[in-house]
């Protein structure tokens, strides 16, 4: 077991470097650079050069390569352009929020698609099997910035139950500790503050929810379908085992393998999913912020972010290897 | 042992015929065998998703060719600019000349929607072209390297997927976002960032199928008749290998529209004004939704009606080519 995971890990190097020397190659090289979104328009050409010197654009490309390698090492990902911080600063004091709402829009996915399509493979055929496959189509077919102006339309502006933007309302104070709203005001026993921060949670979690909803949904109903064909539950069956306990011990334990791997890919893809939520919301989080850097071209932001959100998702996809393996022994062997 | 029930045409009772020959341990069809693409496209005619998938693609196909003889009216010049004032809200919904009424800008609604769809359509085709054409040759050059083996095989092999792996470290809509920012807001770069976004799935799925045939019998027989192995992976492999390929084409049409529009959304789309396309027009009318919901649910309906045409079709091939559920 220990050696599976070493060997997994130890790929991830050449993915991690790989991802690092493209990022940099992409971001570097490209016309328009940094000196253009740096200096006023009608800056001369040697102030341009002059820039590019000071900020060693003008070093080989290995040189250069090697410097933000060092720097990475040591944590340093370069000063947004847009705010002067530090990317990694601006990265962490966004991503709970972030984190939040990816929870929340995956407990969504999660609680509601397992069950749903467990049923829909259960009562093949049926009426709630049709609405399960066909809403599900129509979530996957639906732009998700679009569902998200529904949801605030509706809910938001025009009945007024919910909040339509930001992490909290304003005016409300809050004791940070971590960042994490939910988690602090829970520590602080700011219960108003519990209460704000999951009221304003649940549009944008509805609509991040949307596609990992559907997606989940017809996972676990073609992976349920598959195992209650299988040998070995006609055998349970046969042998008299409680229904219960053949649902929950053979159907389900084998129909979730590939429902997990799907839910750690889906957890990744909602950093991007964020991108159009968050900007519809206007909430503060990662998502608003690499849409703000495409705006300004602040590249050593974006470099960072992506950097960043592609090291995360890399490491999710390893622990879902480890919690596969653990989960079905099969994987270990090969 | 392949077994082959006649095509459709033939109907159910030939099938049955089929069937009991096949148990009998007789063959009907001389050997030539019905091949499993017509057998699929029989399959298909039975499903109504199939049905419904196409008939939608084919109405957007022919209103997308068809665009400038169907529009009424220009979908650029603002020719009623006098009847709306977003501002003061006084828009105009649908009439006898509009059939959809008219845009924020006194444009007609319903020529912008036909001319968007040609629009849309050009964006999400060469968008799949590109994902499919750099996956394809990316999953083929390892699907081969892997199946002719060797140590300079494996290394050839391991060295694009892992490339792909690269890819794929990266969520598609981020990777979008990133081409996009890179070459600036414009129609190639739209049809560029979706295609790239798609390239690791077409390149994975290509190399799988072709490692899974490598091990087949046919392959096997003729490596036996003493067929050079370039010629077995280009010529027996590849053809053989391309049904799953096919159906993530169908499907990715789809994805490719709802990203396309994604990325317009968020203001990497095309900014010339006298190309409207589905995202563009949806992002636009986002801020009147309150007051004139129906200039965005015109754009949206189309964009999910369309992608929901190509996910059917898509989802009924893949059934369908299904082996297991080949019988």
């Amino acid at each position: 077991m220990l050696r599976f995971i070493v060997r997994r890990a130890l790929q991830l190097i050449p993915t991690l470097g790989g991802l690092s020397i493209l990022l940099f190659v992409w971001l570097q090289r490209l016309p328009g650079g940094p000196e253009y979104a740096l200096l006023p328009d009608d800056a001369t050409e040697e102030q341009r050069e002059a820039l590019r010197r000071a900020l060693g654009l003008d070093e080989p490309f290995t040189v250069q390569y090697l410097a933000f390698l060092r720097r990475i090492a040591q944590g340093d990902l370069g000063a947004s352009l847009q705010t002067g911080r530090p990317v990694l600063t601006e990265f962490w004091t966004r991503f709970p929020a972030t984190f939040e709402l990816s929870v929340t829009a995956m407990l969504i996915a999660v609680s509601v698609g397992v069950p749903l399509g467990y049923l829909a493979a259960r009562r093949r055929g049926s009426a709630l099997d049709f609405a399960a496959i066909g809403g599900s189509l129509l979530g996957i077919c639906t732009p998700v910035f679009f569902l998200a102006f529904i949801l605030k339309v509706i809910f938001a502006e025009t009945l007024g139950w919910l909040p339509s933007a930001f992490r909290l309302s304003p005016g409300l104070t809050r004791t940070d500790i971590t960042g994490f709203v939910l988690l602090d005001a829970v520590m602080t026993r700011e219960w108003d503050v519990v209460w704000d921060g999951l009221v304003h949670l649940v549009l944008p979690g509805l609509a991040l929810a949307s596609i990992p909803l559907a997606v989940i949904v017809r996972m676990t109903r073609a992976s349920v379908l598959e195992v209650l064909g299988e040998d070995y539950v006609r055998t349970a069956d046969a042998k008299g085992l409680h229904r219960r306990t053949v649902r929950t011990r053979h159907v389900m334990r084998n129909a979730m393998l590939p429902v997990v791997t799907a839910v750690g890919l889906l957890t990744g893809s909602l950093f991007a999913g964020a991108v159009l939520t968050e900007s519809v919301f206007a909430f503060p989080g990662i998502g608003s912020f690499v849409y703000s850097s495409t705006q300004e071209r602040d590249y050593p932001a974006l470099t960072g972010f992506i950097l960043l959100i592609a090291t995360m998702y890399v490491f999710i996809n390893l622990l879902v290897d480890i919690s596969y393996s653990l989960l079905d022994p099969r994987v270990r062997a090969q | 042992m392949p077994t082959t029930p006649s095509p459709g045409l033939l109907g159910r009772k030939a099938a049955k015929a089929d069937r009991l020959a096949e148990l009998m341990g007789e063959r009907t069809d001389g050997g030539h065998g019905a091949g499993i693409w017509r057998e699929a496209l029989s399959r298909m005619r039975r499903s109504p998703m199939a049905i419904t998938g196409a008939a939608i693609v084919v109405v957007f196909l022919l209103i997308a060719l068809f665009a400038p003889v169907i529009a009424p009216h220009s979908p650029v010049e603002q020719t009623w600019g006098d009847e709306v004032f977003p501002n003061r809200n006084v828009f105009v919904g649908p009439r006898a000349e509009n059939w959809f009424g008219l845009d924020n800008l006194g444009r007609d609604q319903f020529s912008r929607m036909v001319i968007g769809a040609q629009q849309t359509l050009l964006v999400g085709v060469v968008a799949t072209l590109v994902g499919f054409g750099v996956g394809a040759l990316l999953g083929g050059t390892a699907g081969a390297a892997a199946v002719l083996g060797g140590r300079w095989g494996r290394q050839l092999d391991n060295a694009v997927m892992r490339f792909i792996d690269m890819m794929l470290a990266l969520p598609t809509l981020l990777l979008a976002v990133t081409v996009a920012a890179l070459i600036g807001p414009s129609l190639l770069t739209v049809m560029l960032a979706v295609g790239v976004a798609q390239v690791p799935i077409f390149a994975r799925l290509l190399r799988g199928a072709m490692i899974s045939q490598g091990g087949r019998d046919y392959v096997l027989a003729a490596r036996a008749l003493g067929v050079s192995e370039r010629r077995i992976a280009l010529t027996h492999i590849l053809p053989n290998s391309m049904g799953p390929v096919i159906v993530q084409a169908t499907l990715t049409l789809a994805t490719a529209i709802i990203d396309a529009a994604a990325l317009s959304y968020l203001g990497l789309g095309n900014p010339d004004p006298s190309f409207p396309e589905w995202g563009t027009m949806l992002a636009d009318a986002q801020r009147f939704l309150s007051s004139a919901p129906s200039l965005a649910v015109y754009p949206a309906l189309g964009i999910i009606v369309t992608a929901l045409g190509f996910t059917l079709l898509g989802e009924a091939m893949r059934e369908a080519l299904d082996p297991k559920l080949r019988k």
